[in-house]
């Protein structure tokens, strides 16, 4: 998938977790969900659950843990369609 | 686990546990009752000579019973080691019919889905006559902490 495609299918899923809408449209691989576009915890779990559905992929617990900004969103989910792929 | 061990983990106290019974819990979900005792001190400012229970008491009531409780239930069955708290993290609530002082709810609670520490459920609460006085969707996140 290509990466502005890819960082725009993100910006999408967090638009309505966010009220930074400033950072949102200014969104970058280097965007952190919690510190630039203050998004709590409870939330981050529905954006992980969203881009599950959004891309058909599961997501386990240590990618979760690793999905703090965008550049990790769209490694994980590059990852787990190469992993889909293969099945 | 059973109710008589999760009623014992609960961290409230009166006046602030709004848990009688716990009536039904497993990995789906909650049913537990409680009476409004008509000595709550609410009641004396809610509203000034005609009491009725606080809309934030109702959902505090089915966040004990359906997200607090089950949330424990959840997390100390898949780790027995884990003390489980439960942060309220978010809530939409329709309120239909008032409840006043001593009168006795149940609430039951169904799972929408635990993941990643996030407890998402539908609650309902109906009244002794089982007419649906509150209902909507409450979610939490069950951690280690007290506080994060």
């Amino acid at each position: 998938m290509e990466k502005e495609a890819l960082i725009s299918a993100i910006k999408e899923i967090v638009s309505p977790y966010t009220e930074d809408k400033t950072t949102l449209e200014n969104i970058s691989e280097e965007t952190d969900f919690i510190t630039d576009l203050k998004v709590n915890s409870a939330n981050l779990v529905d954006i992980v659950l969203d881009i599950e559905e959004k891309f058909g992929i599961e997501i386990d617990n240590d990618s979760m843990a690793k999905m703090l900004n965008v550049k990790a969103a769209m490694e994980i989910i590059e990852a787990k369609l190469a992993e889909n792929d293969r099945k | 686990m059973n109710p008589q061990e999760i009623l014992a983990k609960l961290p409230y106290s009166k006046p602030f546990l709004f848990v009688d019974e716990l009536l039904q819990i497993d990995e789906n979900g909650s049913t537990g009752t409680y009476t409004f005792d008509k000595d709550l001190d609410f009641y004396k400012g809610h509203f000034k000579d005609a009491p009725v229970t606080p809309g934030v008491i109702l959902t505090e009531t089915m966040a004990q019973i359906g997200l607090v409780c089950l949330g424990i239930y959840l997390s100390e069955s898949a780790n027995t080691e884990m003390k489980a708290h439960v942060m309220l993290t978010s809530t939409a609530m329709d309120f239909m019919k008032p409840v006043f002082p001593g009168e006795k709810v149940t609430v039951t609670a169904e799972k929408v889905y635990f993941r990643f520490k996030k407890l998402n459920c539908n609650v309902v609460m109906k009244n002794e006559a089982g007419e649906t006085v509150c209902k909507g969707n409450i979610s939490g996140m069950v951690t280690a902490k007290m506080h994060d």
